[in-house]
């Protein structure tokens, strides 16, 4: 078979995501319930889960969470990580043998510092040198692949079905105060581990329902910056434009999101507000390239909060949900009712409007 | 007959309704798609929350869902009646030709899309309260009949409603001063034989929604047809 990145077939999916504003930690059991009423979204070919605050006890230190082919790989891979790292754990993922569950790679996480000498010798920063690590292992080093990378939090993915996912990874044994989850309906690649959602980078994960049509625009763009698209899925692609400008550009979630849904140059004239509609203007003359156009919804996890976003010509559904302190959000209603009962302004957000929910300070 | 459905298939459901029984409640839906999809005779209550395409192919039964709906309700309905005590999702009436759909609260983006009509075959969709952008889009035939009841602050409809409609009818129970229209499409403020053709719908609704009928009529309703000395021609092809 044909791996991810080496074939494009031209995806249906399932999103789900949850989060307390209180920071409460809450086990994977709610979101993996989330998936079951969508079932039917995704085939088989993809199930994951991102979850934040997951790792207190290392929450200094990245969280790498790698796929091997072979033991050689990872011996190699891991003497590559010992020369940049400081190494204060590495371990197998827990993982539950399933029938469901078939071909797993070798998977294993472990909690790094980058070395202080490294960085200084490179004058990099630190997120920006592991950034510049995830990219050189996965384009550079065949068979492993990082398809986690951020602090105190972690990406569990693998080919089968998001429900039968979270057994395998026993997630029920994890806690965190937010969730994303992703049922997959590949339409474009074959489905390999690593092409499951949520993709990620540092702490942003980023799951999605669609199928963009500005991939190679958006890919030929971003990969100016730096970035290397390997698998040719529009996920990785979302990921990187969002990182690129949040962390290294400085936007704010709000501007991210009006880059990459921009709305219409005639909505964007008809703004009764000049300063927003300056701002509007500037963003989309600035940002033309990271444009998504086509159909997409998706969550973007990271650390202290989500984002919810859909395409602006809003071609995939999202619901949005609340109880207490906490939000639901999903591609269906019934997947937040899985999740709670009685959630309660329960709305659809508009094409383009995000929804930005954050754990509040101090409390992850 | 009072089903549970919480457990079951969305096959398994529908062949259940496809029984001998007239009458079915569905309890504990959740998410299962194409609920009586092509479904003739039947008088069908829904409590939880149907999943997508509910009432695809509807062909003469009648749906009634106490909460909520998802999108595509009423795909390519034919016949028949769904009504809605909640809110339903995007591209509600999806190429729709005939039977009725009401809706409670309000419509997401792409309500009423390619509806169409043919001789008696005349589909209607009420919706309550507000309609997402794209209302309408397509629209050949029918009438799309949006009433902005407890909208709030927000605008009757969003953005592009009624975007190559070339037949057919739409009302909004607003003077529609905030919204943009395409010129291929002429909106004109209700005459009192339009407001005799509204106030039918208005009642409509009122029998199903227990609201107060002459309150909804003391409103200025504007009807947007497609504008005949500006019709989408050429715009493709040279036809």
């Amino acid at each position: 078979m044909k791996r991810e990145g080496e074939v494009r077939i031209p995806s249906g999916c399932a999103i789900a995501a949850v989060i307390s504003k209180e920071g409460k930690r809450m086990t994977a059991g709610k979101i993996i319930d989330a998936m079951k009423p969508m079932h039917d979204r995704s085939n088989g070919l993809g199930g994951g889960f991102a979850g934040y605050g997951i790792y207190p006890e290392y929450k200094d230190f990245y969280a790498l969470h790698l796929f091997f082919d072979c033991r050689d790989t990872r011996k190699a891979c891991e003497a590559f990580l010992k020369e940049r790292f400081e190494m204060i754990k590495g371990e197998l993922i827990p993982t539950r043998k399933i029938p469901e569950i078939t071909d797993e790679p070798i998977i294993w996480r472990y909690f790094v510092a980058p070395l202080k000498s490294v960085l200084a010798d490179l004058q990099l920063d630190e997120k920006e040198f592991v950034a510049r690590t995830v990219m050189k292992i996965n384009t550079e080093m065949k068979g492993a692949y990082v398809f986690s990378s951020g602090k105190n939090m972690g990406t569990f993915k693998a080919v089968g079905f998001p429900e039968d996912v979270g057994r395998f990874y026993r997630l029920d044994e994890y806690e965190g105060y937010s969730w994303t989850a992703h049922g997959r309906y590949p339409t474009n690649t074959p489905g390999w581990w690593g092409g499951a959602h949520p993709f990620t980078l540092l702490d942003y994960s980023v799951v999605h329902n669609g199928e963009i049509s500005s991939y190679d625009a958006n890919r030929r763009f971003i990969e100016m910056f730096g970035y290397k698209c390997t698998l040719q899925t529009d996920t990785e692609v979302i990921t990187y434009i969002l990182d690129y400008l949040i962390r290294v550009q400085g936007l704010t979630l709000d501007e991210a999101a009006s880059v990459i849904a921009a709305p219409f140059w005639s909505t964007v004239e008809n703004k009764t507000d000049k300063d927003e509609r300056d701002k509007l203007r500037f963003l989309r003359t600035v940002f033309p390239s990271f444009l998504i156009t086509g159909p997409f919804s998706i969550v973007l996890g990271f650390d202290g909060g989500l984002m919810a976003l859909n395409d602006r010509l809003k071609l995939r559904s999202m619901v949005v949900g609340e109880k207490n302190d906490t939000v639901f959000i999903a591609s269906e209603e019934a997947a937040i009712r899985a999740m709670e009962p009685d959630a309660e302004h329960i709305w659809a957000p508009s094409g383009g409007e995000p929804v930005v929910v954050k754990v509040k300070e101090g409390a992850y | 007959m009072i089903i549970d459905a919480e457990r079951l298939g969305n096959r398994e459901i529908n062949e259940i309704l496809r029984g001998r029984e007239k009458r079915y409640t569905l309890r504990g839906c959740t998410g299962q798609r194409f609920i009586a999809a092509g479904m003739s005779d039947k008088e069908i209550t829904i409590e939880g929350i149907p999943g997508n395409a509910l009432g695809a192919y509807l062909n003469g039964a009648r749906i009634t869902v106490k909460g909520n709906a998802q999108d595509a309700v009423g795909d390519t309905m034919n016949d028949g009646e769904i009504v809605i005590h909640g809110s339903i999702g995007d591209a509600a009436g999806y190429a729709m030709r005939g039977g009725a759909v009401f809706v409670r609260d309000s419509a997401g983006y792409r309500a009423g899309i390619h509806m169409k009509a043919y001789n008696d075959k005349i589909p209607v969709m009420v919706i309550g309260g507000y309609a997402g952008s794209f209302l309408g889009e397509y629209q050949a035939g029918g009438v799309i009949v949006v009433l902005g009841l407890h909208a709030g602050t927000k605008r009757i409809v969003g953005n592009f409603p009624c975007t190559g409609m070339h037949g057919g009818k739409m009302i909004l129970r607003s003077d529609c001063e905030e919204v943009r229209f395409p010129e291929q499409v002429h909106a004109r403020s209700a005459s009192e034989e339009d407001r005799e053709e509204i106030r039918r719908f208005v009642s409509a609704y009122c029998a199903r929604f227990g609201e107060q009928e002459e309150d909804i009529m003391d409103a200025p309703f504007t009807v947007v047809t497609p504008n005949s000395k500006n019709p989408y021609k050429q715009l493709y092809v040279a036809n």
